[in-house]
């Protein structure tokens, strides 16, 4: 610092302004490059919306609010029907069942992973998890259509559905007959999938918690379990809800794994054992053969993940922001 | 919208446009791919120039020739004479073949069980759910079928096949006809859908009890239990290819404009009942007339010399008498 005090000491008043000029074009071009590449995010965003709403249009105006609420979907009719429920049943119930089947088992795998697993199988299960993050989703499809869709079709579905025969509501839900492309298999599927999402982010907040404040809590008495419940959690809640928000929005938009084994029909029924479909997966095994008002219904389909998707996100936002309130008071 | 699907085309067809400048293009129906692409090699093998098919669906093809992102499309579903006319195309029935209803049950053995029309219509319309439904048991009185409830499996996506299918059902069955009726992409009363015909054979040959309906040569190819049909002259037919043909064979193909026939549901005694063409599309005043020149001098070679190719893969070629009214209408009406 001293050195470069002198030097612009020594060569006078006017080459001082010069430099601190160089100095602030440089700031300058700094602050609007990077502005204008967070900029360009509303702009990809914005138009992807706009494309979606101009191509859902002739959609918009022919059905209205009515393509939400109406369950029949026949693009071969004269004009064509086009309703939206059946699809966002499917998403609905296939990730409602995916994250009630993935948030334990992800948040057990990351608590056992920082807090009880030894040391050498450390490395071993965190490589599994991020291995299952690798495989591509089309990989899951296939295993869903010739393993486990099978496997389930012959042994858990039967089972439950015996197990529930007769018992009020729960009977409904697992009814039969047993069919191995179904909304229970694409959730179960979903769930392996997102599992990864869950469980590496939970490893890391889970690490961020400072070592004394568990420490302090083993000291006076407290059990593996207390620390996890009453330490770990509450300090890493803000990032474990971002990691399954993150999954959320994972499960809600995926297609080819869930195209294969969900059955795409468009139907709402009360069991989880029989076959639907849900928005994206509709969109991709049409989207190629639609024309008219048929390809416009499905853009529509599209733009109303974009805004289910939007709105799981802002409301996670608040909901953060919430409870960063109430950590704060 | 059309902005919308000029990038889908571009995006689809690109690669192959810019890698392989000096070949042929076309997309389309996903049912004579296997055909084409052996066409392609041989013809490549003998000439030197290749031909870059994209079984994209027929849907989809048509739209790509209307775009003019492909020197060809394919299409199993021939398109009305005023729409051609509309956009100023022709189209051709490059090759036929058939459809077939395929099943899953123990015990059954390919071609034993008998369908007609109007029970495949109330299977795929869920009325008859079992598989030891009187309705069924009537016109298969010695086998023993299981009380097992049936699995129906379609197309999940748009198809051409499907259109075939749906055609035929409509004309067997009145209620069908009503209630489903015949396209590329119907609202399906019941079952699961699957995509492609791989799909849907795949999924036959995985579930139990299933029924499904696939081009003949999936259904030989991954062995599945094919049924018997009842056809329009009320004899039980086998899918063979000289049925295929019997089909063929009645259809007027001289007196229909521009080609326009469905093979479905044909008179004759051996017909098949659910025999279909697939059809070439191309524009009369093509943009790029050398690669227009090229793919027909390809398809001209096909009716010369294909012909054994393609019923080694099951498909029936063209007769000789329709091939000469195809080429004078080539003569007659594509620039050059």
């Amino acid at each position: 610092m001293a050195v470069q005090s002198d030097v612009m000491e020594a060569t006078g008043p006017y080459d001082r302004a010069k430099a601190l000029n160089a100095f602030k074009f440089g700031d300058v071009t700094f602050y609007w490059i990077t502005r204008a590449c967070a900029i360009s995010v509303l702009l990809i965003l914005g138009g992807i919306i706009l494309s979606l709403i101009a191509g859902a249009w002739p959609a918009m105006k022919q059905y209205g609010f009515s393509f939400l609420f109406t369950a029949r979907w026949a693009p071969s009719a004269d004009p064509p029907v086009l309703g939206a429920l059946g699809p966002i049943y499917g998403t609905m119930v296939t990730s409602v069942i995916a994250m009630m089947i993935a948030i334990p088992v992800g948040l057990g795998i990351a608590i056992f992973l920082t807090e009880l697993c030894p040391q050498w199988l450390r490395r071993p299960i965190g490589i599994a998890v991020e291995l299952l993050a690798g495989i591509p989703s089309i990989i899951y499809g296939m295993w869903g259509f010739f393993v486990l869709g099978p496997f389930l079709a012959d042994s858990f579905q039967p089972f439950m559905i015996r197990l529930f025969d007769g018992v009020p509501v729960l009977g409904s839900i697992f009814a039969g007959p047993p069919s191995y492309l179904s909304l229970f298999n694409a959730a179960l599927i979903l769930a392996i999938m997102v599992l990864p999402f869950i469980t590496a982010i939970s490893v890391d907040v889970f690490k961020t918690v400072p070592p004394v404040l568990k420490e302090a809590a083993y000291g006076v008495g407290c059990t593996t379990w207390e620390v996890v419940r009453n330490v770990v959690i509450p300090y890493t809640r803000v990032g474990v809800i971002g990691g399954i928000m993150l999954a959320l929005g994972r499960a809600l938009g995926e297609t080819m794994a869930v195209t294969f084994i969900i059955g795409n029909a468009f139907r709402i029924t009360g069991s989880v054992f029989s076959p639907g479909t849900t928005i994206s997966a509709a969109i991709a095994s049409e989207f190629a053969e639609s024309d008219g008002l048929h390809q416009s219904g499905l853009i529509m389909l599209g733009l109303l993940l974009f805004v289910l998707t939007f709105f799981v996100l802002a409301s996670a936002r608040l909901m953060l922001m919430r409870l960063e309130k109430q950590a704060g008071n | 919208m059309n902005f919308m699907r000029a990038i889908v085309a571009a995006g689809l067809v690109a690669a192959s446009t810019s890698a392989f400048a000096a070949d042929i293009t076309g997309a389309g129906a996903t049912f004579p791919f296997p055909l084409y692409s052996k066409w392609a090699d041989a013809y490549k093998k003998e000439t030197g120039n290749g031909l870059n098919y994209q079984s994209i669906g027929s849907g989809a093809g048509i739209k790509q020739i209307v775009a003019k992102t492909v020197t060809f499309g394919a299409s199993d579903m021939p398109l009305k004479p005023e729409q051609l006319e509309k956009e100023g195309m022709i189209q051709w029935p490059q090759a036929m073949g058939a459809l077939v209803p395929v099943v899953n049950l123990e015990g059954v053995k390919p071609g034993e069980l008998v369908f007609s029309g109007e029970l495949l219509g109330d299977i795929y319309l869920g009325k008859v759910k079992t598989w030891n439904d009187p309705a069924i048991a009537k016109l298969n009185p010695k086998l023993k079928l299981p009380s097992d409830a049936i699995t129906v499996v379609r197309r999940s996506d748009g198809s051409g096949t499907t259109f075939l299918w749906t055609d035929y059902l409509s004309k067997s069955n009145a209620e069908w006809k009503a209630k489903a009726g015949s396209g590329t992409a119907v609202e399906w009363p019941t079952g699961v859908g699957a995509k492609g015909n791989e799909g849907v054979a795949g999924n036959v040959s995985q579930t139990k009890n299933s029924i499904g309906y696939v081009e003949y040569a999936y259904a030989k190819q991954n062995k599945l239990t094919y049924g018997a049909v009842i056809n329009k002259a009320g004899k039980t037919v086998l899918p063979t290819i000289a049925a295929f043909q019997a089909a063929a064979a009645n259809a007027d193909w001289a007196g229909a404009k521009n080609y326009f026939v469905i093979l479905t549901d044909q008179p004759g005694e051996a017909s098949w009942p659910i025999t279909g063409a697939t059809f070439i599309l191309m524009h009369k005043d093509p943009a790029d007339k050398a690669a227009s020149g090229e793919a027909i001098k390809f398809f001209k070679w096909a009716f010369a010399k294909g012909d054994k190719m393609a019923e080694e893969l099951d498909y029936i070629p063209m007769p000789d008498s329709v091939v000469k009214l195809i080429e004078k209408t080539w003569s007659a009406d594509i620039k050059s």
